[in-house]
Parts: C-alpha cells; sequence; structure tokens
C-alpha cells in the first residue's frame, strides 16, 4: 500500500486535489481512500490530505503517519510546518516552487521535484495572482513525479470534479506533467 | 457501477434511490455533508421531496413525526449533541410505531468540544425503542441505508444507520451504487398501516391509561424480537438485488479461536488487517463484527463465541460507572451459558483517536499473557496527565 500526504493552505483545493488524484487511481485499476485532515478548516491555515493507494481493498481506518511521499502546495508551509514527519526515506516530495529550496540539506535521504505550478495555474486562468488554484497543476506534476496515474485517467477525473473551466484545468495538469523538474535523491 | 465517492455521499445516494419524500435536518459536523447533498438534489429537482429546515433537532424529530404520521418516508442525519436534542422525540417516534430512518454520524459528546469519531452518542439512545446498525464501510452504509427502511417499515420500528465520523463520513472510497431499477425490487414505495388523513379525522397517540400501556410496550418489545427473525431473509433479498450481504454478525475466523476480537463500525475493518497477520503467525485468534446493537443478537453472538476461552470487547465509547457498553451486552449475552470464558473490556478510541493494528497486537500480547482481566475495564493508550500541581 501506498499512503501519500498533500500540505496545502484552506481555499487551495487540497482535499479536491486528493479526491481528483483518487478517481483517476481508481480509473486505472487501483483501490483508493482519501479523507483530508480530520478537524476544522480555515481559509489561509496549513491543511492536510491524504490518499491511499493500493492493490487490494484498503481496509485500514486510521491516520496516516508515516506517508511514502508528500506534496507541498505553497512552500511558505516550509517554515512552519515539519512536511517531512513520519516520511519514509526515499520518498519523493513533490514541491510548488519556482525553484529548488537553497537549503536543500534538510531534504537529504529523500527525493525531490520541483514544479513552479503557481506560474502554470495563473498561465491558464486558476485563481487569482493573491489567491492562486494551484491543485490541478499539482495533480499533473504529481502524475509525473510518480509516474502514475496514466494522464488521460487524471484528464477524465479532472473534467468529473472541475465545473469551472474544466478545459483550463486540464491545460494547466498537462502542462505541469511536461514541465516538473524531477531533481532525485537528495544527498 | 462503482464510483470514488465520500461516505456521507453514500448515505444520501441511499436516501435518494429509496425515494424519501421529507427530509428534516438541522446541521452539526460531521453530518453536515449528508444534508448538503440531500439539499442540493431536492433543489435541482432530482428527488421529488420536501427538505424542511428547522431550527434544532428537537424539532427536526417533530416534524418527521407529523410527516412520517401522514404516511410518507422520511429521513434525517445527525450527530453527537443533535442526537442529545432529540432524545425525548425518540421514544416518541419508535412508541407511535414510526418506521423514520436517520443516519447517525457517531461523534463525540461536549465538553471537551470534540467532533470527532466515538460511540457514546449513539449508545446512549440505546433504550429508545429505535434499531441500530454500527457499519463497518461506506458500501455498507448505502446498502444499510435501504435495507433499514425494508426492516423499519415491516417491523413499524424507526432504525438509526450509524457510521463512523470522518473514518467513514469525511472519507472517499469506491462504492457501488445500485440502479434505481435494483433498488426498486428490493425497496418497494411505502405503504402504511395507518395514517392521518384529512377527509377521516382522528387522533394518534391519546393518553393511555395502564390497562392498555402494558400491552403497547409488550407489541414494541415483540417487534424488536421479530426483526431478529426477519433479518436474514430480509438481507437475502437484498443480496439478490444487490449481490451484498453483512449479517447480524460477521464471525471471522472464530471457530478455533482461544481470542476472540468483538468490534463494531470501522474498528472491524482495521481489526482485519490485523486478524490476517496474525493467523499468518499462526495465532488461534479470531474477530467477531457486531453489526446489530439493537435489537441484541445474543444467539448469534453466543454461537460465534461458543467454545472461545478469551473474548476481548473493543469499546470505543464509555458508560461512566460500569465501562465499555458491548463489553456489557457481551458479557450479559454470555452469562447463562454454560462453561469457562473471561471477557476483556479494552476502552480505546474515544475522541477520535486512532485504533491501529499496533493497539490491538498490544491488547492481544496483554491478554494471551495474563491469565485473567486486572480489571473489568481498561483503558488503552492512555497519556499520562497533569493536573498542574492540584
Amino acid at each position: 500500500m501506498l499512503e501519500i500526504r498533500f500540505h496545502g493552505r484552506g481555499g487551495q483545493g487540497t482535499v479536491v486535489a486528493t479526491i481528483i488524484l483518487a478517481k483517476a487511481f481508481f480509473q486505472a485499476g487501483w483501490q483508493v481512500q482519501s479523507f483530508p485532515f480530520f478537524g476544522v478548516e480555515r481559509r489561509g491555515a496549513p491543511v492536510e490530505a491524504y490518499l491511499r493507494l493500493d492493490k487490494e481493498k484498503i481496509l485500514v481506518r486510521t491516520n496516516v503517519v508515516s506517508p511514502d511521499h508528500v506534496v507541498v502546495q505553497d512552500r511558505t508551509l516550509l517554515s512552519s510546518i515539519d512536511v517531512t514527519r513520519g516520511l519514509k526515506r526515499g520518498g519523493w516530495i513533490l514541491m510548488n516552487t519556482p525553484s529548488p529550496p537553497e537549503d536543500l540539506g534538510r531534504f537529504r535521504g529523500w527525493r525531490l521535484a520541483c514544479c513552479d505550478m503557481t506560474r502554470i495555474a495563473l498561465r491558464h486562468g486558476l485563481g487569482t495572482r493573491t489567491h492562486p488554484i494551484v491543485n490541478t497543476t499539482m495533480t499533473g506534476a504529481f502524475a509525473k513525479t510518480l509516474a502514475m496515474p496514466p494522464l488521460e485517467a487524471l484528464e477524465a477525473a479532472i473534467e468529473e470534479e472541475i465545473s469551472v473551466n474544466p478545459k483550463g484545468n486540464v491545460e494547466a495538469a498537462r502542462e505541469a506533467y511536461n514541465e516538473v523538474l524531477l531533481v532525485g535523491e537528495v544527498d | 457501477m462503482k464510483r470514488v465517492v465520500e461516505g456521507s455521499q453514500a448515505v444520501a445516494e441511499a436516501v435518494r434511490l429509496a425515494k424519501v419524500q421529507v427530509i428534516s435536518a438541522y446541521p452539526i459536523t460531521p453530518q453536515t455533508h449528508i444534508v448538503e447533498i440531500l439539499a442540493d438534489y431536492v433543489s435541482q429537482g432530482r428527488m421529488k421531496a420536501r427538505f424542511l429546515r428547522v431550527e434544532s433537532e428537537h424539532s427536526c424529530m417533530a416534524a418527521l413525526i407529523g410527516a412520517q404520521s401522514m404516511g410518507v418516508r422520511t429521513f434525517t442525519a445527525t450527530s453527537s449533541q443533535g442526537l442529545a436534542l432529540m432524545h425525548e422525540l425518540l421514544h416518541w417516534a419508535s412508541g407511535a410505531r414510526l418506521p423514520i430512518v436517520m443516519a447517525e454520524v457517531n461523534r463525540a459528546l461536549a465538553p471537551g468540544w470534540n467532533i470527532w469519531s466515538d460511540q457514546s452518542d449513539s449508545l446512549s439512545q440505546r433504550d429508545t425503542g429505535w434499531m441500530q446498525f454500527y457499519c463497518e464501510d461506506s458500501q455498507e452504509v448505502l446498502d444499510t441505508t435501504l435495507f433499514a427502511y425494508r426492516l423499519a417499515e415491516t417491523v413499524y420500528l424507526p432504525a438509526m444507520v450509524v457510521l463512523d465520523a470522518f473514518f467513514l463520513s469525511h472519507t472517499y472510497e469506491p462504492v457501488d451504487i445500485p440502479s434505481q431499477e435494483d433498488v426498486d425490487r428490493f425497496l418497494p414505495p411505502y405503504e402504511p398501516a395507518f395514517q392521518l388523513d384529512t377527509k377521516h379525522p382522528y387522533a394518534l397517540s391519546p393518553l393511555v391509561t395502564p390497562n392498555a400501556y402494558m400491552e403497547m410496550r409488550h407489541e414494541m418489545s415483540a417487534a424488536m424480537e421479530d426483526v431478529l427473525g426477519l433479518y436474514d431473509g430480509l438481507e437475502e433479498e437484498m443480496f439478490r438485488a444487490f449481490g451484498r450481504r453483512y449479517g447480524m454478525v460477521e464471525a471471522i475466523e472464530c471457530r478455533d479461536a482461544r481470542v476472540v476480537f468483538v468490534t463494531s463500525g470501522t474498528v472491524t475493518s482495521t481489526a482485519r488487517i490485523f486478524l490476517k497477520k496474525l493467523r499468518e503467525r499462526g495465532e488461534k485468534v479470531g474477530v467477531l463484527k457486531v453489526k446489530l446493537f439493537r435489537p441484541f443478537p445474543t444467539e448469534e453472538v453466543r454461537r460465534a463465541l461458543a467454545g472461545v476461552p478469551k473474548v476481548v470487547v473493543v469499546d470505543r465509547n464509555c458508560s461512566f460507572g460500569l465501562g465499555g457498553i458491548f463489553a456489557q451486552e457481551i458479557r450479559a449475552a454470555l452469562c447463562n451459558v454454560p462453561g469457562e470464558r473471561r471477557v476483556y473490556g479494552y476502552i480505546a478510541g474515544l475522541g477520535g483517536r486512532d485504533i491501529t493494528e499496533e493497539l490491538l497486537e498490544e491488547i492481544y500480547g496483554e491478554v494471551t499473557e495474563g491469565k485473567g482481566p486486572e480489571r473489568e475495564n481498561i483503558w488503552k493508550g492512555l497519556q499520562e496527565v497533569s493536573h498542574g500541581g492540584r
């Protein structure tokens, strides 16, 4: 089983992103389970959401404590949240950032992938400069980083889940898929 | 067709497919998504139903008692303090023999203010004359909601479909949503045996003197007992319609077990992984899932636990002054059965704390090593508390 944790801020669509990915993986033949951090959400405050993937029915009904991979939708979270908390060695950290962070040392032992999701999202008219919606863009970068789910399944899931400007969201995901920089293992 | 949906939506889809005619609810976390989705369905015309907005859960149940008395199918959903506020009218609904169905999202009672999973809310309503079903996954939630209508409308008792806060209500997973055709085959329209009728006015629920009250209560009690006789047959019909059935209880690898864990709700799901691992190591362990809590399936529990020397009951609830509520029921079910056995009552996971595989393994270790329970109730996973020197 794979467990993935998503970090974002309230209002960025982090939970919706995990639902899109869950639907895409399910379409691609995986068993899925996704849920938000069980709690109360406020706009702008740090939020977490989780995705479990397996080839068999997922039975575990607990919080995710040691994820295989993490996603950071907002790099300003790095100063307040330990995004590597419980993260398994060798796991991917997919980050929304124009360039790899300078203090790479803190990610030693994990693999890093970077994508300027904010720029891509804004170019496709997703959100505003002060409030970019990067969630669908992130799913594209995610699909490339983990080499799954298949892009077609992801695009279908975005179209199912996003009612406003689905085309723009799909294009942003595709662009992120092509642009994400797989830095790889940090040592 | 299988779709990835939230547990709350699984409830809402069942309510839509049951063609419920009157819905009333007052919002409370973690029940909110259920009634939000239903409000959407009603406003979009996807359901031909009235959605009654009310100022409290007490009014909500009063409204449904009125609506159901007019001979329509009704629904509500609530949690925690909301259910507690309904308490008086829960008795009224069952006493008036109204087959109202409710989704109850298990949430802790305050204070401390806590929105997370805990069974104390629904279990504290165990004597109100409502049937109670504890569900393990979202598929079971959907199927059981439809089943609850069928059963409730057969015996004229209300029913509570219970699902864990967040672990089910806010979790997305694949759920098979049956077709309207299949549901219609299993659940025909509600045809009430009695209803208010403005053309032929009469009153319901008048003063009942001692010479009749006891018989009314006896009939309620008999109706609850009827459920136990009807259950498997109705589930067989559900199996023919949707290909799924669950049983009042599910005994998993109990036959040769030396230790059986009795679980309810999503804890059963996690316990299945624990069970598989321990069985692979050759440990003689089993799990007894108790789904039906009211009426209590005493015979099924006795059968499943016959010859099992150690029974562990995991309770995500507490009746203060006695202990875990499922543990009490299991002890009561076993007390007139011959044979030596010990019942270990474990309280864990209150207020949404995780009940993990590791925790279950720890309990297993304690139970297999020790001779008997140290105490009647063992609180598991407690942290040290400092009271600031007082």
